[in-house]
């Protein structure tokens, strides 16, 4: 028999994928409850296991163990299908993240398109669970999410763009190789704008506060997750927390250096400034409120947009330079 | 009020976001301010207001203030206070014939010689389950013989645990305290 070695290669890199994904999802789970307890001056979780460090898995047990309900009226192949459409492209996301100088899993010459591509399938997801539902706070959620979607994608592919422009490529390897070991030759320098256009637009793609208004549980219950139970809402969950990862490597690759670092290059150092992006994210979170319907979309169409595009334009000019 | 321009308020709400992520990093540094109940235990109770007790005589700890005048059990509006109330009959002093003529125990009709009757609080019954904490029976008490008592890890498995004899508390307290 003979495999090709690129499939071995790919079929490794998707285990892997699972488990860093499974892996991360407890991980965050529990420091996002620390962080926010110990912003709101209490512990957090800190009963189960050392630190409450074993909190995420009791908790993964208790989703597992759940029964799973579909509402009578709701559409049985749009509501099961749903969070399997939301989870599942993440694989495919980490698939051409360079983790370190040979940790990855597929080179690929479109690598950043097919991850804005694949992360796209999310709004879908969420637009199909919203409207199966059947229940009118996961169809309001529903409809803010595909608003909010669409709106922010665009400034956040002006963005990342800017960045293709400057080195005329997709490819995500080829973009950490152009940048180097020290802080003020990373892209960062080079287009703050750009980064904090896609900072801002990456932290409203996800869903998370204070951009959260396809869930806002004050408001709408919870959303377009409101009649899931058990490891269907699990699904959900995980993805929003795996999204939250791919959107900070991509951060990381595209304006941060990536695996370069000073001292040793090496995935240790992806992985620090990935896990830096997400402890920011987390604390925007437990800052700020979330913004009204009106105000999310004025953000965007008002600043955002017209900020990427002027940025486009300069970088359109230096390049041609 | 002076109206902002555009500008000035895009630039104002951008300083707040850097405020409010200043004093949310702040408290994260700061250390916490809660208490883990089942480990610790919160010491600064005096302001708690739980269910009430008696309190002693300065000069008989043995003895409450209470003068058994019944007004906080009139005073009490979910019906939760009882006095148990024991007449002894004495033998009147000789000079002294008076008698308290609020007492409304005096229905039976007596022979001639008139003897005192003494009341004595034989058991002051709370029943904690209908208490609603308003505090009417403390502030009505003319002796001040009522306080809240600061117990906030009150805790108990049946009704019937919540039915306190309040004098009987107030005796083993004093035990307790001046054996220990």
């Amino acid at each position: 028999m003979n495999i090709a070695p690129e499939l071995i290669h790919i079929a490794v890199a998707l285990a892997a994928i699972a488990a860093f994904i499974g892996l991360n999802g407890l991980v965050l789970v529990w420091l996002e409850r620390k962080v926010a307890g110990h912003i709101q001056r209490r512990p957090g979780p800190y009963e189960v296991g050392p630190w409450g460090l074993l909190q995420p898995v009791a908790d993964a047990v208790k989703l597992v163990g759940k029964q799973l309900v579909r509402p009578k009226v709701a559409d049985p192949w749009l509501y099961w299908s749903a969070p399997l459409l939301s989870f599942t492209p993440v694989f495919l996301l980490f698939l051409t993240i360079p983790f370190g100088p040979r940790l990855i899993g597929m080179e690929f010459n479109l690598g950043l398109l097919l991850i804005l591509a694949f992360s796209g399938l999310n709004v879908l997801a969420l637009c199909l669970a919203g409207w199966s539902s059947a229940n009118k706070y996961s169809l309001l959620g529903a409809a803010r999410a595909v608003a909010q979607s669409i709106a922010y994608e665009i400034p956040l592919l002006l963005a990342v763009l800017a960045i293709a422009f400057q080195f005329g490529t997709l490819n995500l390897s080829t973009i950490v190789h152009h940048q180097g070991p020290m802080p003020w030759q990373w892209n960062v320098m080079t287009q703050p704008l750009a980064f904090i256009i896609y900072f801002i637009c990456a932290v409203a793609e996800t869903n998370r506060a204070p951009f959260d208004l396809p869930e806002a549980e004050s408001e709408l219950t919870a959303g377009f997750h409101t009649e899931y139970s058990g490891m269907a809402f699990g699904l959900f969950f995980l993805a929003e927390y795996a999204y939250i990862i791919v959107i900070s490597c991509v951060a990381t690759v595209l304006f941060l250096g990536g695996w370069h670092g000073p001292g040793a290059p090496g995935f240790w150092w992806f992985l620090l400034k990935v896990y830096a992006l997400i402890m920011v994210i987390i604390w925007l979170r437990w800052t700020y409120p979330r913004v009204r319907f009106d105000q999310l979309l004025n953000i965007n169409w008002k600043w955002l947009l017209p900020l990427a595009l002027v940025n486009l334009l300069l970088t359109l000019i230096f390049v041609k330079m | 009020m002076i109206k902002k321009t555009p500008k000035q308020s895009t630039l104002q709400g951008i300083k707040s976001l850097f405020v409010g992520l200043r004093v949310t990093g702040h408290n994260f540094v700061m250390p916490q301010i809660t208490t883990h109940y089942p480990r610790q235990e919160v010491d600064n109770l005096v302001t708690y207001r739980g269910h009430i007790e008696l309190v002693p005589k300065e000069d008989d700890p043995m003895t409450s203030k209470c003068i058994l005048c019944g007004q906080c059990a009139k005073a009490c509006p979910s019906n939760c206070i009882e006095l148990v109330i024991r007449k002894e009959e004495v033998e009147p002093p000789p000079a002294a014939e008076a008698q308290p003529d609020a007492d409304k125990e005096e229905a039976p009709p007596k022979p001639a010689p008139k003897k005192k009757v003494k009341r004595i609080l034989e058991a002051f019954i709370l029943d904690y389950n209908l208490c609603s904490l308003c505090g009417q029976c403390v502030q009505t008490c003319p002796v001040d013989s009522l306080e809240f008592s600061t117990n906030s890890y009150l805790a108990g498995f049946t009704r019937e645990e919540f039915v306190f004899e309040l004098l009987e508390r107030m005796r083993k307290k004093y035990k307790a305290s001046s054996s220990g």
